[in-house]
């Protein structure tokens, strides 16, 4: 099991409120990412479940149970850290089995699921080594499985790739989600790259300032973001925001049309192509639209448009309206 | 912009370090010749650093006077066990300022510190009375709280500053992975910290073993240490150069083998987080 449910959790440091007070329901199973800018309280929204921040007030419930001040270990959850946190004074087996031992598991028992757990996670050839000898992947790795060992209520992620290169990355992100897949276990993560939340949740929390702009399935924060800061911020390249004329004729404060919406060719706007990215299977375009301004399109890889070329444009898809206070129409 | 040293250079920087260090060394080595000559030559004037009639019998001497063994017993239980005692008060106390600070941690580091700049003749005559009163005079646990105090201030600041380049997010995984306060501070910190603890100790162990001021103060023959063996010799036969720089000798001995041995480790220790 593992329910988390947050009631007007608030959290301040001093003066400053960095979450004035949010309500969130996580579900048994579920893989929810919290994504937002630098911060945003994303991170402290984390350390608050886990134990490590205090809540100025507020209720956070773990299956069903009132674990607000309870201590961090009491509380049955995992978490992986950025930095993978590892103890460089023990191997790699003492590290995974440290939490065994603390909660006086008996030898063979923390052998056992030691074990287990460097299978699923290719670490056996690994066990006698200091983390001071790994790879950051193979760290990673490390910093899961003494998180999988204690078979926690809920796992917490924070930012655990971001310290990987981006091969990398994308190999951890797929061996993550297939762990959420073998063992069903709620699973938190906290990340700013909307690629990874995208790609990974099966909800995601959109976080601004402490609080929550939007909670959705990914598909749905795409198609129907609930204001433009979930519009500008789901979605890679970002939305376009158009306001103006342009977004008054289609009675809206302010207009989003997302890069990949908008085809090269023919169309109402004209536009000079300033930066021409040409990756193969996309062309990015960077074009400066009369009246208007500058556009962002996702074009497909064979539009050959240079720097300089005079090209037009259509939108050709869902067009997201405001109104003044940014929220959607 | 990197800039190439010649070997000119590299020449005079080593031969002016010799020097110096030379300078600073001159008055032990002084004395270790001295305790080598006879008291004759010992205060001839004008003065020999080199003498044609050397002799043993000063150590010879100074062992057959004294109950050396007791004075080195005292010395080693002293700077050892106020050593010790200072740690396990200092752990946790820089644990706390380094984790968990507090509004006033810095000034009370900063007030820590002031005491060791009061100069210790000051609170001689309270000390010196709390001591007689509470029957800590001439013992060796008096002078185990008495040095444990006095350089409590050093291995705290010590200790705070090794704590500090730990990383917090490995204390808080072990609090995840179910570590109470004594479990994250004897598995993770104080092993973490082991090299910064070790040249602590080491150095703490030569300042104990150093006192002069208050082992005198505070000791008559009991709980009395090398130091005060060496004041022994001065005062009541008068000056015996020659015997009196024996005696030194056989006090500083076994703290110079100790530094000698453990010098790696003092350095490595004392610029430990210098550079990251």
């Amino acid at each position: 099991m593992g329910k988390i449910q947050l009631t007007r959790v608030r959290k301040s440091f001093g003066e400053v409120a960095v979450i004035p007070g949010l309500d969130l329901t996580i579900e048994n199973g579920e893989f929810v990412v919290f994504v937002g800018p630098s911060g945003c309280g994303k991170s402290t929204l984390l350390r608050l479940i886990a134990g490590l921040e205090d809540t100025t007030s507020g209720v956070i419930d773990i299956d069903g149970q009132d674990a607000t001040n309870l201590p961090p270990a009491k509380r049955g959850l995992a978490m992986v850290f950025q930095s993978y946190a590892l103890y460089p004074h023990m191997t790699v087996r003492k590290n995974i089995a440290f939490p065994l031992k603390m909660a006086g598991m008996a030898q063979a028992e923390q052998d056992r699921r030691v074990e287990r757990a460097a299978k699923v996670l290719n670490l056996t050839d690994y066990l006698d080594r200091r983390p001071g000898q790994l790879s950051g992947g193979q760290r990673q790795r490390v910093a899961i499985g003494r998180a999988i060992v204690r078979e926690p209520a809920a796992f917490l992620f924070d930012e655990p790739l971001s310290n990987l290169d981006a091969a990398l990355r994308v190999g951890m992100r797929q061996e993550i989600s297939e762990l959420h897949q073998s063992l069903q276990t709620t699973m938190i993560y906290v990340t700013h790259d909307q690629v990874e939340a995208m790609t990974m949740a099966d909800k995601i929390v959109v976080l601004n300032a402490g609080r929550i702009e939007q909670v959705g399935a990914p598909l749905e924060l795409y198609n129907a973001p609930r204001n433009i800061f979930v519009a500008g911020f789901i979605g890679s390249p970002r939305m376009n925001l158009i306001e103006g004329a342009e977004a008054a004729r289609h009675g809206a404060h302010t207009i989003g049309i997302r890069p990949e919406h908008i085809s090269v060719g023919d169309g109402p706007w004209e536009g000079v192509v300033g930066l021409a990215e040409h990756l193969g299977s996309d062309s990015f375009l960077k074009v400066a639209v009369d009246g208007i301004g500058t556009l962002t399109v996702r074009a497909p890889g064979e539009v050959s448009a240079r720097h300089g070329d005079r090209i037009r444009l259509a939108w050709a898809g869902k067009l997201h309206r405001f109104d003044a206070e940014g929220l959607a129409l | 912009m990197a800039r190439a040293v010649s070997r000119r250079h590299k020449v005079v920087v080593t031969l002016a370090a010799w020097s110096v260090a030379l300078i600073i060394f001159f008055p032990v080595l002084w004395m270790i010749l001295t305790s080598f000559k006879t008291e004759t030559s010992a205060v001839a004037s004008p003065p020999q650093l080199f003498t044609a009639d050397w002799t043993l019998e000063n150590y010879a001497e100074v062992w057959a006077r004294s109950d050396y063994p007791r004075f080195f017993g005292n010395s080693v239980v002293i700077s050892v066990g106020s050593t010790l005692l200072g740690l396990a008060i200092a752990i946790p106390a820089a644990w706390a300022m380094a984790f968990v600070p507090g509004k006033r941690t810095k000034d009370l580091l900063m007030w820590m510190l002031s005491t060791k700049m009061m100069p210790a003749v000051a609170v001689m005559i309270p000390v010196y009375l709390i001591f007689l009163r509470t029957g800590l005079i001439d013992t060796r646990i008096g002078l185990v709280i008495a040095l444990m105090l006095m350089n409590l201030p050093i291995i705290i600041w010590m200790l705070y500053t090794y704590f500090k380049e730990i990383p917090a997010e490995i204390l808080e995984a072990a609090r995840m992975d179910g570590a109470g306060l004594w479990g994250e501070i004897v598995h993770v910190l104080t092993p973490m910290a082991l090299p910064g603890i070790a040249s602590t100790m080491l150095l703490n162990i030569i300042l104990a073993w150093n006192e002069a001021f208050w082992t005198i103060v505070l000791t008559t023959t009991n709980a009395a240490p090398l130091s005060a063996f060496i004041a022994s010799f001065s005062a009541p036969q008068g000056l015996f150069y020659a015997k009196l720089s024996a005696a030194s000798a056989m006090a500083i001995l076994p703290i110079l083998i100790l530094g000698w041995f453990s010098q790696k480790q003092l350095v490595r220790g004392l610029t430990f987080g210098a550079v990251k």
